[in-house]
């Protein structure tokens, strides 16, 4: 029977097998994911993704608004980590109009990455163990989840569309006593983790549900385009943030956890490790802040302080211009991929000259690691396709942009 | 005359208010015990510490609109749920819940239970196939066969408690522990079994196959709302209050205490009852727990658990028992 008569709710041949739609309102599909399932019995013969039900044309759109006017909308992108999209957009605007930017942005900047992984994997982990069954880890995950968005309100105003970064920094200065609730959350992070893994890591059903399930080899990883920790999972050690460093990460002391067969199980470990890694970092950035501006002090990148526009007539045409133009971006092309917790969140940017874009694209992690499901699927249980969306992690805001 | 009366009256406190009662209870202990276990408050609004809410929740699922959806078998549709809670309700019957206070105190006892209790699955499994839909129908035969697995593994659990007891008579059975022990001492492992095979009966996680709403949405009775749903949801309760009350009369002595007897009389008949309902509510609080710990089964696993370590590991227990009766017998 031909998938496509299925999606399209076409009249089918008759078949042995029976058609199961699963989403795009299915409490385990995260979103609007809709799988279109061909059964026999409980066994799946084929898997046909259907996304889109998201779609918002967003990269269409960016070509319409200057650089620092798309930034909101990065915010849903992979929406449980809005901070680390803003990131990603903002560097990858960087790069197009080549500027480098002050240590304190970087470091800042740092943090901002490192929260939204441990606040992503935390729901990402937390939603893998309660498509299992297992609820009550993911309302200890998320109780952790809570403390990161009382510290993300705390730096950008916003819990959820934080918005926080700009073209040559970010919008504001941490407030005063932010890295000392960093560190207490920092501090108490690792025991919590461990709690949650009392539950899972050893626990026999855990580990038959998820052990040797959905198997990717390091190869097929690799051909698939996976990134991020499913590429780590099956053992392959990628991390863009120290082999094509960022936001001076290569100069961070931690270890890149990998996998070692590539099932869900391994997935699991992976995200566990990282969210201790990423623990890791965030101490260390809190060690060094660095001092100074925590944006390129460029008129022509950055907004001048408001006083000074009030009084002054050069950063008056500035404010204007930058407001109403944007920042001058010269002719060319450029990418940068970002590691985000979903895997590589790329940029693409080509630009005509002038404040706006001429072509934008968004490499989204969860939409090419969503490629391998039906792959993963075949010959496997319903339970298990339960198992495996869990274990890849997507997020259909990213997934279908 | 007064005897078919006083058992109508007991018939109708037991199933109408006592039953029913726990289960109300038990919603409300699940909600809050969960909500303890995962850092929350649970519910606490309606009345002391939340414990109206049973009333609150039955209020709306009256008020609820009954809808019978237009693409289902409407007779069975409205029956399954009925089936469902019934089973449950009858198998309680035979259960001495207090000195001699077990609604039918029949000789086959036991047996009577484990014969009710497999009609049980037919509401389920009725209610999913009746349902017209592909979640329900997956809930409904995923049901079936874990019911049957399972009544296997559960029935032949229980038989090494008649081998010793040399009878099937549950207030018998009570007797036997008080003279000689609880049983739990001399059959762990076949109270084990019993405990598992149990929560795959009640459709209670880790077995929650049947409706896994992470992959069926709710399973069987997705197409259910009101009180038809509620009979399911109630079904649910009343079956792990049987099963509770098995596992306290089977292994756990009963409504006895050791070392202890209780006087005669009307306050003996109310300790033993409240001795019972105490035991009972310590493996109430084991499922409550249990479910919230721990992941799901798949059901190839699940299978596998009830067909190949069960299943052969009780026949084990009852080959042994035999001969430690056997040898018994013969060393007198």
């Amino acid at each position: 029977m031909s998938q496509v008569d299925i999606v399209l709710d076409r009249p089918q041949q008759p078949s042995e097998h029976q058609v199961l739609n699963m989403g795009p309102q299915h409490p385990s599909t995260h979103g609007v994911l809709r799988l279109v399932l061909e059964l026999d019995g409980e066994i799946i013969v084929n898997c046909t993704p259907v996304v889109g039900y998201l779609h918002r044309a967003m990269e269409k759109i960016a070509e319409s608004m200057t650089f620092n006017m798309f930034t909101p909308y990065t915010d849903r992108l992979d929406y449980l980590a809005p901070l680390a999209n803003n990131v990603a957009l903002s560097c990858a605007q960087e790069r197009l109009l080549g500027i480098d930017i002050p240590p304190r942005a970087k470091a800042i900047r740092v943090i901002c990455c490192e929260m939204s992984r441990i606040s992503a994997h935390l729901l990402g982990l937390g939603a893998f163990a309660m498509d299992v069954g297992a609820m009550t880890a993911f309302l200890w995950f998320f109780r952790e989840r809570e403390k990161i968005y009382t510290l993300i309100e705390h730096l950008s105003g916003a819990r959820f569309t934080t918005s926080y970064t700009r073209v040559g920094g970010v919008a504001a200065d941490m407030p005063e006593g932010f890295l000392d609730e960093l560190r207490a959350f920092v501090d108490q992070f690792p025991s919590k983790v461990e709690e949650v893994e009392n539950l899972l890591t050893r626990n026999r059903i855990w580990v038959e549900r998820t052990k040797d399930l959905g198997v990717v080899t390091p190869a097929e990883a690799v051909a698939w385009g996976l990134t991020g920790p499913n590429l780590r999972g099956s053992g392959v050690e990628w991390d863009c943030r120290l082999k094509r460093p960022y936001l001076g990460y290569e100069t961070y002391d931690f270890e890149v956890p990998v996998g070692s067969v590539g099932d869900c199980y391994d997935r699991y470990l992976v995200r566990i490790e990282e969210m201790k890694e990423s623990t890791r970092i965030l101490r260390q950035a809190i060690e060094r802040m660095p001092g100074g501006p925590v944006k390129v002090e460029d008129p022509k990148v950055s907004l001048p302080a408001k006083s000074k526009v009030l009084m002054g007539m050069d950063e008056l045409i500035h404010q204007f211009i930058l407001v109403t133009e944007g920042q001058d971006a010269p002719p060319g092309e450029s990418y940068f991929g970002a590691e985000n917790p979903k895997g590589e969140l790329g940029f693409y940017f080509r630009s005509k000259g002038g404040g706006y874009p001429d072509r934008m694209f968004i490499r989204s992690p969860s939409f090419v690691n969503l490629q391998i499901l039906p792959k993963m699927v075949k010959g496997r249980y319903i339970s298990d396709v339960v198992a495996i969306l869990g274990s890849l992690d997507f997020v259909m805001g990213e997934c279908d942009r | 005359m007064t005897y078919v009366l006083g058992k109508l009256l007991h018939i109708v406190i037991v199933a109408g208010a006592v039953l029913p009662g726990v289960g109300a209870v038990m919603v409300w202990a699940e909600r809050r015990v969960s909500a303890f276990m995962q850092d929350r408050l649970g519910p606490n609004r309606v009345g002391p510490a939340g414990l109206l809410q049973p009333v609150a929740d039955l209020l709306k699922f009256i008020f609820k609109e009954d809808v019978i959806p237009g693409h289902v078998n409407k007779t069975l549709y409205v029956l399954a749920p009925v089936m469902s809670l019934v089973p449950a309700l009858v198998a309680f019957c035979v259960v001495p819940y207090a000195r001699g206070m077990a609604i039918a105190d029949v000789n086959v006892g036991i047996l009577l239970v484990f014969a009710i209790s497999s009609i049980a699955v037919y509401g389920i499994s009725i209610g999913g196939w009746a349902s017209n839909n592909k979640y329900s129908l997956l809930g409904g035969v995923r049901a079936s066969a874990q019911m049957i697995s399972y009544e296997l593994a559960l029935g032949l659990s229980v038989v090494p408690v008649f081998l010793i007891v040399g009878d099937l008579n549950m207030e018998a059975i009570v007797r036997w522990q008080k003279e000689n022990g609880w049983l739990v001492f001399w059959l762990f492992p076949a109270w084990v079994i019993f405990l598992i095979s149990s929560y795959a009966e009640t459709n209670r996680l880790p077995f929650d196959l049947p409706e896994a709403e992470t992959e069926l949405v709710a399973g069987y009775h997705t197409e259910y709302s009101s009180m038809k749903f509620a009979l399911f949801f109630l079904a649910e309760y009343i079956h792990m209050t049987t099963a509770s009350a098995l596992s306290v009369a089977l292994f756990f002595g009963g409504y006895e205490l050791p070392f202890v007897t209780l006087p005669q009389g009307v306050w003996g008949t109310v300790l033993s009852g409240l001795i019972f309902f105490a035991k009972m509510s310590f493996f109430l609080f084991l499922f409550i727990w249990v479910r919230w710990t721990l992941p799901r089964f798949r059901y190839d696993q699940l299978m596998k658990l009830g067909w190949k370590i069960l299943l052969p590991a009780s026949l084990a227990i009852i080959v042994l028992t035999a001969g430690g009766v056997a040898l018994r017998e013969t060393l007198k």
